[in-house]
């Protein structure tokens, strides 16, 4: 079993909401997931430790003062705030090439085991391979498992979502079959359709992006995450509704490199 | 990625691209992916006492109370010179894998020869619970975690403390004000949550990570609750160098607490541990 509670009371995940991100192009399901644990001020209860993700570790990413700064992270976390009956895993380091299937496997029997009523896998994909349709309107697309499908019902249809399309599996013949194609997404469409296999209620939650500075697309791709889930209230003013305040984590700083020398110049 | 002059560049993306290998023949792959996987194994080869210790204890372990191990050639040549220079440490294993940047295509079963990159393990004769493990050798990405499953799981974890030494180049520290020289080199450490010590040097600051072994060790501790520290040191030389090697001094405060240490060296003995570059690699001769 992978998952190890941090404390020794074991923690109980019945009926929460797992948000999950998926390792895809500009790290957007990951960064998004980092507002939501520094934001939340969400506590970790346990590691996944697994021999499928490449090792990490480092001090506290999402630390407030000096007393927290110290604590010791790991590359893939679980964290809970059970007043919102909800989870979050967040995963720092790329799947090791060989065992990415394993890993959808494993994450497919945790989240089984654990109970969770439904999980919300966070993830991407590459801009330069929309369509022409897909070039128009929002970048922003879902997927739901049939399970899913019974929990929600038409929620997300209602609030206007649109479903990711499938494309051809043949492109240029006609009637060929469709596909579920998300190029970018990593190990998205392998954890969507072993979720499909197994029952359980999963919803992806992706966004077109391509590589570069991802913040504005994880701030994007959350906001439209929390029309759904209300993680955070948006404030209202008299003019108009603005988006909600998420906390930017100690670990954003410096993405793009040190200090430069002075002598550079 | 299209550039100005028309030519077509590769990007370089994080994300892992989409497997798509439902077409492929997977039984054949399956074979292919085994034999590659069993000629990656990491293998702990223990000398003969310490085998018939692990037999002889019912739960295949080692009672070990203080596990030091240094990563890369600055660390180990530290180690080399201030601890384990005193006749009283025996050579009781090493670790035995293979991968793309070991020297022959397959695993070597017999003992690596001096000054080869390896992994090897010392235990002090007077204080067998005191083992030591210098590691040189490149360890890949998927072995990683099978070295510290394999290696932490032959220690009892009662009673267990570790210590990591680890190598890196000063480019991967990130900070917001330009490093000068002089400052290089320095430590910074990292400790599991179960180790309530003081460490001794400021503790590696964010955004920075480790990756690699240290991390990998450091991360099996922390998932176990076992006290464990690490002192990164930070260095812009490449090579063994005893500037490099000096700067691990404050981890002899808790060494000295273990075994008898050598109270000062000369630079002599440093410079002996630091290798000097081989003219063999001019391209002009």
């Amino acid at each position: 079993m992978m998952f190890v509670a941090a404390e020794c009371t074991p923690t109980s995940f019945k009926d929460f909401t797992l948000i999950m991100p998926a390792i895809s192009v500009g790290n957007v399901g990951q960064l998004a997931v980092d507002l939501i644990v520094s934001t939340l001020n969400m506590c970790r209860v346990g590691y996944i430790h697994t021999d499928c993700l490449i090792p990490m570790v480092g001090n506290n990413p999402y630390a407030t003062f000096a007393e927290n700064a110290n604590d010791l992270s790991t590359n893939a976390e679980v964290y809970s705030s059970p007043e919102l009956r909800l989870a979050v895993l967040q995963i720092r380091t790329p799947i090791i090439q060989t065992k990415s299937k394993k890993l959808c496997k494993l994450m497919v029997s945790w989240i089984k085991a654990s109970g969770f009523s439904r999980t919300v896998v966070l993830s991407s994909s590459h801009a330069y391979q929309r369509d022409d349709q897909q070039l128009l309107g929002s970048p922003l697309r879902y997927l739901q498992t049939p399970s899913m499908q019974k929990v929600t019902g038409d929620r997300l249809k209602e609030m206007e979502w649109k479903e990711m399309e499938t494309v051809s599996t043949f492109p240029g013949v006609t009637d060929s079959e469709q596909r579920l194609y998300i190029p970018g997404g990593g190990a998205t469409k392998g954890l969507f359709t072993d979720s499909c296999a197994e029952d359980i209620p999963l919803v992806v939650v992706l966004i077109f992006c391509s590589e570069g500075d991802n913040i504005p697309d994880a701030f994007t791709l959350l906001n439209h995450l929390n029309t759904w889930l209300h993680l955070v209230d948006a404030p209202v003013s008299a003019t108009a509704q603005t988006q909600p305040k998420w906390r930017i984590p100690a670990s954003w700083r410096l993405l793009f490199g040190s200090g430069i020398p002075p002598a550079l110049f | 990625m299209a550039t100005f002059f028309g030519e077509v560049l590769s990007v370089y993306s994080r994300a892992v691209e989409e497997d798509d290998d439902d077409l492929d023949d997977e039984n054949e792959d399956e074979r292919i992916h085994r034999e590659i996987e069993e000629k990656r194994e990491v293998h702990i080869v223990w000398c003969p006492e310490v085998a018939q210790s692990l037999e002889d204890s019912g739960s295949n372990t080692l009672q070990c109370s203080d596990l030091i191990i240094a990563v890369g050639t600055n660390a180990a040549g530290f180690l080399s010179a201030y601890v384990l220079n005193t006749e009283s440490w025996d050579a009781v294993g090493h670790v035995s894998l293979w991968n793309e940047r070991s020297r022959g295509s397959s695993r070597q079963s017999i003992a690596p020869l001096p000054g080869e990159p390896a992994c090897l393990f010392y235990r002090h004769r007077d204080n067998p619970a005191v083992l030591v493990c210098q590691s040189t050798c490149y360890i890949a990405e998927d072995q990683l975690f099978q070295w510290t499953e394999k290696v932490l799981g032959c220690l009892q974890k009662r009673g267990l403390s570790v210590m990591v030494l680890s190598d890196s180049p000063v480019a991967e520290y990130k900070t917001p004000d330009y490093l000068y020289g002089s400052a290089v080199p320095f430590l910074r450490s990292l400790k599991s949550s179960a180790s309530k010590g003081q460490a001794l040097c400021p503790a590696l600051e964010q955004p920075n990570i480790l990756t690699g072994l240290p991390a990998a060790v450091l991360s099996h501790c922390q998932v176990h609750q076992i006290p464990a520290v690490l002192y990164q040191c930070y260095t812009d030389v490449i090579s063994p160098d005893s500037i490099t090697m000096e700067t691990y001094k404050p981890a002899l405060l808790c060494l000295s607490k273990l075994v008898k240490l050598e109270p000062c060296l000369s630079a002599d003995v440093l410079r002996k541990f630091a290798i000097i570059t081989e003219a063999q690699s001019n391209l002009y001769t």
